[in-house]
């Protein structure tokens, strides 16, 4: 089966290694397959900020020598894959989409991304994101919005609006992305592709240029939920470089997702269901559950009584973190410098006015306003027990029930331009996607729908901690049903 | 706390001297504008009753399992290599080689 996104014909991570190990296919051929839409598309669709065409085509080229001795061929052997620009690859720039760091080469190498370097992937260059990954329409890019390959006059989502895009426009079998409070799924969701919300600490973060220490993800967008599954095996695992790194054991991801999703119990929470939904995206959403449900399923109410607190929770204490991160980016080690400034003090307000978007300004900001004298009980200490009580909420849930549905966002894909005006109008787009960076659970977001013309709706798969063998599971079923 | 304005100019002004950041004039004024709605926003947190309610900065305690010990993060204390000084020098904005050059400290 090749995926049928657009009408490109990528095959997926199975077709395309069998072909290679049997000699059908080339890795060679796939990455320029994948270069060639690039070439054709990305000047309109914009998901790619630089690109690694010679070392992309040198290791497919290893790959293939490897495949013609008969050698056994690593896990993602040829797979063209982007990785989002926040995360550091030693021989490729990453801005994180901003101007501060134009130019920067990195020393070294992201974890996440090694493992794929050492899994046979083929990197095919650095993907656009919203900058710092600040941002749900991939509309904050210091260098340019991406577009939406399914209409290009609206957003792919945010902020790993690149990561989604490519997956869609097939300028990429799987991508990397990160998530801080919805940047994965949602624009899965708005790309009509599959991306994946690790649990916390289930991807090490060394590499990814940090903007919430507590909420940050390291996680994969394919077009199948098997691709995806395949790519969080690779990436997840204990890293010693990464101090909030699980030592949790990484299960086969693979092994029980085709057991179909009968039997098990699915919670519905009404709060995620309420004003502000689409009705599109509610009638996709109810049409999956009612098909679950048919398929053998107990679909259980569960309530999830904090949700409305979730917005403002995340927005003080991803600012706050944002704030201390974001204080390295100074002029003085790497990055924008400001010319002419006499005093330190004047180099570093210069070099940060001048290489920080609006978006960040305002979140750095609002982060340190929460976090200053008189105000840090209010606000960061205030939204600290919020969190718990939105994690606890989870934690009963998940007493209940194997894993709770609901839609990945409000709307489907909005027009480029609609909500730059009102950062409280962007915010809100985040509103079922954030709860799960807060209580360090899992999740995905995976195509279940079109809206009458023809954008893509997304079903969000919540689960427990470390419970993604759960999440594909049903994903699994999910993307069956939609076939 | 007001209502209508919870930030002022003067915090906005005060805030950003804190972040190190340098705002233009018309800068500050929208800024103040975006912070007074977010917070006006984030001032729901107030209808919950949390003084019963320990905070939660990470998520570790809640994944911490029965065989994970505290310890588990971290390692040996030894020196072991970092970063290639070479490397890490190519991408500094003014260095001699050793050193990150910076304009002189004074007071501002």
């Amino acid at each position: 089966m090749t995926t049928k996104v657009l009408e490109v014909e990528l095959p997926t991570i199975d077709e395309l290694m069998e072909g290679i190990a049997k000699g059908t296919k080339t890795a060679v051929e796939a990455a320029r397959l994948c270069f060639n839409r690039i070439d054709e598309e990305d000047a309109t669709i914009h998901a790619y900020l630089s690109l690694n065409r010679e070392g992309a085509l040198v290791r497919a080229a290893e790959i293939d020598a490897l495949a013609s001795a008969g050698e056994t061929l690593p896990p993602l052997a040829g797979v063209p894959m982007g990785i989002k620009d926040v995360l550091v690859v030693d021989g490729m720039p990453a801005t994180a989409g901003s101007k501060i760091l134009q130019g920067y080469q990195p020393p070294y190498t992201a974890t996440a991304v090694q493992r794929l370097i050492d899994a046979g992937a083929v990197l095919l260059g650095k993907l656009n994101c919203d900058e710092f990954a600040m941002g749900s329409s991939n509309e904050n890019s210091a260098y340019g919005p991406v577009r939406n390959p399914h209409d290009t006059d609206r957003v792919p989502g945010g902020s790993s609006g690149g990561s989604g895009a490519a997956v869609a426009a097939g300028m990429a079998v799987a991508t990397l992305g990160s998530d801080t409070g919805g940047s994965i799924r949602q624009p899965a969701s708005f790309c009509g592709v599959v991306g994946v919300l690790p649990t916390y600490g289930r991807v090490s973060r060394y590499g990814l240029i940090a903007f919430a220490s507590s909420l940050d993800r390291v996680g994969p967008f394919a077009a199948t939920v098997c691709d995806a599954a395949k790519v969080l095996g690779v990436i997840a695992g204990h890293d010693p470089m990464d101090a909030t790194s699980s030592m949790e054991p990484v299960p086969n991801y693979l092994a029980d997702i085709d057991k179909g999703v009968a039997g098990m119990r699915l919670g519905v929470p009404p709060e995620y269901f309420g004003e502000g939904l689409d009705p599109e995206v509610r009638a996709a959403v109810e049409a999956t559950i009612a098909q679950l449900k048919e398929a053998g399923t107990e679909i259980v109410p569960v309530s999830l009584p904090h949700t409305r607190y979730a917005v403002p929770t995340y927005y003080v204490i991803a600012t706050a973190e944002a704030s201390a991160n974001l204080a390295r980016f100074d002029g003085v080690r790497y990055g924008y410098r400001a010319p002419n400034t006499p005093t330190l003090a004047g180099m570093y307000h210069c070099s940060r006015e001048g290489g920080f978007g609006a978006e960040v300004k305002r979140r750095i900001l609002l982060g340190t306003y929460v976090l200053s004298a008189g105000y840090y009980d209010a606000y960061y200490k205030k939204a600290q027990q919020v969190r718990r009580l939105l994690t606890e909420d989870f934690l009963k849930a998940f007493d209940e029930v194997d894993a709770i549905l609901t839609p990945t966002a409000p709307t489907p894909a909005f027009r480029l331009g609609e909500k730059t005006d009102d950062p409280m109008a962007m915010y809100l787009a985040d509103i079922y996607t954030v709860t799960a960076n807060l209580a360090g659970i899992c999740g995905a977001s995976v195509p279940c729908g079109e809206s009458k013309s023809g954008l893509p709706i997304g079903i969000q798969i919540l689960g427990r901690h470390f419970g993604e063998s759960t999440v594909f599971r049903v994903g699994q079923a999910v993307e069956e049903l939609s076939a | 706390m007001a209502e209508t304005e919870r930030v002022a100019a003067e915090d906005v002004r005060r805030v950003a001297e804190l972040a190190k950041v340098e705002l233009t004039a018309p800068e500050v004024v929208h800024m103040q504008r975006d912070l007074n709605a977010i917070l006006g926003y984030v001032a729901q947190l107030n209808e919950l009753d949390t003084s019963a309610v320990e905070p939660m900065a990470q998520v570790s305690d809640v994944l911490r399992r029965g065989t994970q010990s505290a310890t588990a993060a971290l390692r040996e204390d030894h020196a072991t290599s970092c970063l290639d000084r070479q490397r890490v020098m190519a991408a500094a904005p003014e260095t001699d080689g050793i050193f990150f050059k910076v304009p002189k400290v004074i007071e501002r």
